[in-house]
C-alpha cells in the first residue's frame, strides 16, 4: 500500500502488490478532503498545464514532442530520485551539480575522446556511478560525523566537485566519440529513447527501495521524527550516510547520461540542474520538512517542470521570462503543498 | 517475590535538577506496580531509566537479578522491557503496522524486501489484543488520538510474543487520553497480561492505581518515599505521602496575598476551543491571582495558550479592560496588555542567544526605538534597573540569557513583561525545573506584581502551589470548569477537595 500520494495510491498498489486496490480506494475516501486536495494538487497542476499548452500550441500533442519530452526529463528524473530520498529524510542536497560534473568529466576522459587515450567504453557507467556514490558518501559522512547541517555540507562538497572537474580539464571541454556511450542517449529501444528507459528503471528501483525495504521505511521515520526513530532502534547515522550515498549513485548515473546526451564533458555540464531538481521534488508535493512525499510525487514534479519549460519554448516565451516563471512556480508549489495549519514557526 | 526488573540506589541529575536521588524500585513477576507522585517527582525519569533513554549517574539496573546496562529503548525491548510513552511516539506518516514494527522489520524480510502482507497480518494480531478495529495499513495521521494511544499499547504488547524471557511493560500515564470504555479495556488487558508479564503503571488518578496495582510506590522530589501493598493503602494516605508537607504559609507569601479589587481586567464568557475546552467563563480582577487546577488533558494548557493569543479560540467572548478582544496572534495579546510566561522557558519564553537586556526589552522594543534606531543606553539602563530590582544574578545585562540558571532565566522572563507594562500575566508552570530557593524568589515576584495591581492567571506546577498562591481557584476537568473555590488566606481549600473535582 502506498500511503503518501492519494491519487496514485490505487495505481501504485496495483503495480506493487496487486491485491490491495480496493482497500487503497477505501482509504482514499477516509482521508479528509483538504489533505486529499493537497495530495492531488500536483496531478491537477500537470493536467492543467498540458491543457493550457495544447490550447496555445497544438504541436505539444505530437508524438515527436512527446519523445523529446521523455528525453529531456530523463536526467532530471534520475537526479530527482536521489534528491527525493534526501528531502524525505528532512535534509537537503545542494551538491547535485558538483557530483554530476565530476562524474561527467571522468566519463568523458575514460571513454574514447579527444583529450586522453583511454577507451573503456561502457565500463565507464559503473565507474561514474561509483564515483557519484563516493561523493554522496562523503556528503553523508561529513554531515553525520561532523554534525554539520546538510545544507552547508552538500553546498561545500558540490562546490568542491565543480572545482575538481574544472581543474581536471583545465576549464576545457573533452569531446567523446564513443558510440556505445552516445547510444545511452541517442539510441532507441522499442521506439523510445534509451535515456527514458534508464530513467524508468531508476524510478522503479527507487519505488522498490521506498516501499519495500527497511531503508525506505527508515528514511520516512527519520524524516518524521528522528528521536522516535532512534528509540525504535533505527541506526540513524548509518541510514543517513547510506541515503546520501544512494543519492550520489543516482547523480553519478546522471553524469554518464549527460556526457551521452551532449557528446562532451566539462565542469559546467550540470549548470541549472540543482534548481530543476529541487523544484521538481517540491512541485511534486514532497515536503521540505521531511517525512511526507514519495518518489512518485517527484515523477509528477519532473514532468511539470519539463513540460512547463517545453511549453514555454513552444509558445515562444523569451528565455529569461522562462526562468522567472520557473521561479514563481516553486513558490506557488510550496504554497499549495504545505499544511500550514500545523506550522507555528516558518523558517 | 523474585524481582524481574529492579533498580538499586539510582541517582540521575540534569543541569540544575536532581531528578532521581538514591531510588530503589523493583517489579516482581506477574506483578502490577503503581507509581504515583506529583508533577516533577521523578516518575517519568525513573521509567526512562528503566527503558534505557537515560543512563543512571549512580546505581544499578538488574534484569532477573543480573546487572545490566540498558543503552536504548531498543536495547530495553530486546531485554523484555517495553514502554508506552506519555507523549506519544507514533509517527503520523507511517501506517499502523509500520509503527508497531518500526526498527524490527527483520522478521518480515525476504531477499531484503519487506512483506507488507505478512507485516499487516502480524500487526492485526497485536491490534486484536487491544480490540482496536482499524486496518493495519491505515496511516496513523488518520487515527484519533485515543486510537493512536491504543496502537502505542499494541506496539508494547507485540513484545509479548517475541521475547522468550520475562516481559515488563512500562505505562506512563496511559489513561489520560482514554475514555472510560477504553480504560476498562486496558485494565482487562493488564489483568490478562499478568499471566506472563509484569507491569509498571503511572497515573494521576489514585483510585485507578489502587484498583489495578498489587503494590504502590510514592515518589516525591526525586525520591521514593513510601511503598505499600495496594490492599492496605487508602487514597488519603497516598495523597499525604505525595504532597509530603503541610501548607507553608510563608513559603507562598500568603500574608502578601492581595484581596481582589472590584476592577475587572479580563473577562471570559463561554470561551471554547475545539478539542481543548468549552464554556469557560470567569472574571479576573486587578491584583487577583486565579489559579487553574486540572490534570493533563483537562484543557487548562490550551486555555492558557488561548488567553495569551498563542492559539485562537473557536467561540466565546473575551474582554480586556471592558473592551472586546480577539487575538489572532500572540502580539495581539501583548498589545492589549497580556504577558505569557510559558512552561517551555527555553523554547517559548526566552531567546537563549540574546543578552539579558535584549530579552527584557523584546516585548516592548518600540519604546526603545527612535527613528528606527535602538537607544542602547536606555535599554541598558532599564535592564540594569530590573536586574537590581529582581535581584537577578548575572555578570551583566550583556550576558547571554542561556548561561543563567533556571531561576534567573525565569526572572528575566518576568522582567520582560514588566518592561512591556502588561496588566495581566499568564503563568504556565512558572516554577517548573527551578530549585527551591529560586521558586521562593518567583513567588515573591508574583506577589510584587499583584501588589502593583497586575492580575495573574496561574497554572501551577503542583496543587500545593496553586492553593498557596491563588486568590481564587478554578478546577478544570474534561475541558470545562468543574468547580470554583475562593482561596482567601487562612481559608484555602485542601488538595483533597480540589482533587475530587479534577478526576
Amino acid at each position: 500500500m502506498l500511503r503518501r500520494l492519494g491519487c496514485l495510491r490505487p495505481a501504485a498498489s496495483f503495480l506493487l502488490v496487486g491485491t490491495e486496490t480496493a482497500l487503497s480506494r477505501a482509504l482514499v475516501k477516509t482521508i479528509p478532503l483538504q489533505s486529499r486536495w493537497r495530495d492531488l494538487a500536483p496531478v491537477a497542476v500537470l493536467v492543467a498545464l498540458c491543457i493550457l499548452i495544447t490550447a496555445f500550441s497544438p504541436n505539444f500533442l505530437s508524438i515527436s514532442n512527446f519523445i523529446g519530452l521523455l528525453n529531456s526529463s530523463a536526467i532530471p528524473m534520475v537526479l530527482c530520485m536521489g534528491a527525493t530520498f534526501i528531502i524525505l529524510m528532512g535534509s537537503i542536497d545542494l551538491s547535485v551539480e558538483g557530483i554530476v560534473a565530476v562524474s561527467a568529466v571522468l566519463v568523458s576522459l575514460l571513454v574514447e575522446n579527444d583529450t586522453t587515450s583511454y577507451s573503456i567504453g561502457l565500463l565507464a557507467v559503473p565507474v561514474a556511478i561509483l564515483v557519484g556514490g563516493a561523493m554522496g558518501f562523503l556528503n553523508g559522512f561529513l554531515h553525520v560525523k561532523l554534525k554539520t547541517p546538510s545544507f552547508m555540507t552538500t553546498l561545500g562538497v558540490g562546490f568542491a566537485g565543480i572545482g575538481i572537474a574544472t581543474t581536471v580539464l583545465g576549464g576545457f571541454t573533452a569531446r567523446i566519440s564513443d558510440q556505445s556511450v552516445r547510444f545511452l542517449s541517442l539510441g532507441r529501444v522499442l521506439g523510445l529513447p534509451v535515456a527514458a528507459w534508464i530513467a524508468c528503471g531508476a524510478v522503479l528501483l527507487s519505488l522498490l527501495v521506498q516501499e519495500r525495504t527497511r531503508l525506505g521505511r527508515w528514511l520516512y521515520a527519520i524524516g518524521a521524527d528522528e528521536i522516535t526513530a532512534g528509540y525504535a532502534g533505527i541506526p540513524i547515522e548509518k541510514t543517513r550516510i547510506l541515503i546520501f550515498t544512494v543519492a550520489g549513485l543516482f547523480y553519478g548515473l546522471a553524469g554518464v547520461m549527460s556526457v551521452a546526451q551532449f557528446g562532451q564533458g566539462h565542469a559546467l555540464i550540470a549548470q541549472g540542474r540543482l534548481f530543476t531538481t529541487v523544484t521538481a521534488v517540491v512541485v511534486g508535493g514532497t515536503a521540505l520538512s521531511g517525512g511526507v512525499g514519495s518518489v512518485l510525487n517527484s515523477v509528477i514534479g519532473v514532468f511539470i517542470v519539463t513540460i512547463l519549460a517545453n511549453g514555454m519554448i513552444l509558445m515562444g516565451v523569451p528565455p529569461y521570462v522562462q526562468q522567472g516563471v520557473q521561479g514563481l512556480l516553486i513558490i506557488v508549489a510550496v504554497t499549495l503543498a504545505l499544511d500550514r495549519t500545523r506550522l507555528d514557526v516558518v523558517k | 517475590m523474585e524481582p524481574v526488573l529492579e533498580i538499586k540506589g539510582v541517582s540521575k541529575s540534569f543541569p540544575g535538577v536532581k531528578a532521581l536521588q538514591d531510588v530503589s524500585f523493583s517489579v516482581g513477576k506477574g506483578e502490577v506496580v503503581g507509581l504515583i507522585g506529583e508533577n516533577g517527582a521523578g516518575k517519568s525519569t525513573l521509567l526512562k531509566v528503566l527503558n534505557g533513554i537515560y543512563q543512571p549517574d549512580v546505581g544499578g539496573v538488574f534484569v532477573d537479578g543480573a546487572p545490566v546496562r540498558i543503552t536504548s529503548p531498543r536495547d530495553a525491548f530486546d531485554k523484555g522491557i517495553a514502554m508506552v510513552f506519555q507523549e506519544q511516539l507514533i509517527l503520523p506518516n507511517l501506517t499502523v503496522a509500520e509503527n508497531i514494527f518500526l526498527g524490527r522489520e527483520e522478521e518480515f524480510l525476504r531477499y531484503g524486501l519487506i512483506s507488507k502482507s505478512r507485516m499487516n497480518a502480524a500487526a492485526a494480531v497485536e491490534l486484536r489484543k487491544v480490540h482496536l478495529n482499524v486496518h493495519p495499513g491505515k496511516r496513523c495521521a488518520d487515527l484519533t488520538f485515543a486510537d493512536r494511544q491504543m496502537v502505542e499499547i499494541a506496539k508494547a504488547l507485540s513484545l509479548d510474543s517475541r521475547i522468550k524471557g520475562d516481559v515488563t511493560i512500562l505505562l506512563d500515564e496511559p489513561t489520560s487520553v482514554l475514555e472510560k470504555k477504553e480504560i476498562d479495556l486496558l485494565f482487562g488487558i493488564i489483568n490478562d497480561l499478568k499471566q506472563r508479564a509484569s507491569i509498571v503503571f503511572i497515573s494521576h488518578r489514585l483510585e485507578e492505581v489502587l484498583a489495578i496495582s498489587d503494590r504502590v510506590y510514592v515518589m516525591r522530589d526525586g525520591k521514593v518515599i513510601f511503598e505499600t501493598p495496594a490492599k492496605s493503602a487508602t487514597i488519603k494516605a497516598l495523597h499525604q505521602h505525595m504532597v509530603g508537607r503541610q501548607l507553608h504559609h510563608e513559603y507562598y507569601r500568603e500574608a502578601r496575598q492581595t484581596a481582589a479589587t472590584a476592577v475587572p481586567v479580563l473577562e471570559a464568557q463561554g470561551l471554547a476551543k475545539r478539542g481543548g475546552f468549552s464554556n469557560v467563563s470567569f472574571t479576573l480582577h486587578e491584583g487577583e491571582i486565579i489559579g487553574i487546577a486540572g490534570v493533563i488533558g483537562s484543557g487548562r494548557e490550551d486555555l492558557a495558550k488561548c488567553l495569551a493569543g498563542h492559539k485562537p479560540v473557536d467561540a466565546g467572548i473575551l474582554k480586556i479592560g471592558g473592551k472586546l478582544a480577539s487575538f489572532r496572534a500572540a502580539h495581539d495579546a501583548t498589545a492589549r496588555g497580556i504577558g505569557f510566561v510559558p512552561s517551555e522557558r527555553k523554547i517559548e519564553g526566552l531567546v537563549a542567544s540574546f543578552s539579558v537586556a535584549e530579552n527584557m526589552t523584546l516585548a516592548a522594543l518600540p519604546k526603545f526605538v527612535s527613528g528606527g534606531i535602538i537607544r542602547f543606553a536606555d535599554e541598558k539602563k532599564t535592564a540594569d534597573d530590573w536586574v537590581a530590582q529582581l535581584k537577578i544574578k548575572t555578570p551583566s545585562t550583556a550576558t547571554m540569557v542561556g548561561s543563567l540558571s533556571g531561576g534567573n532565566q525565569q526572572k528575566v522572563v518576568l522582567a520582560k513583561w514588566r518592561v512591556a507594562g502588561v496588566r495581566v500575566v499568564i503563568l504556565d508552570h512558572p516554577t517548573r525545573g527551578i530549585d527551591v530557593g529560586a521558586k521562593e524568589d518567583v513567588y515573591e515576584l508574583i506577589r510584587d506584581m499583584t501588589a502593583e495591581g497586575l492580575a495573574v492567571v496561574l497554572l501551577g506546577d503542583t496543587l500545593d502551589e496553586v492553593i498557596g498562591m491563588s486568590s481564587r481557584i478554578l478546577v478544570m476537568r474534561d475541558g470545562e470548569i468543574a468547580a470554583t473555590f475562593d482561596a482567601a488566606p487562612g481559608k484555602k481549600p485542601t488538595q483533597v477537595e480540589l482533587v475530587e473535582h479534577m478526576v
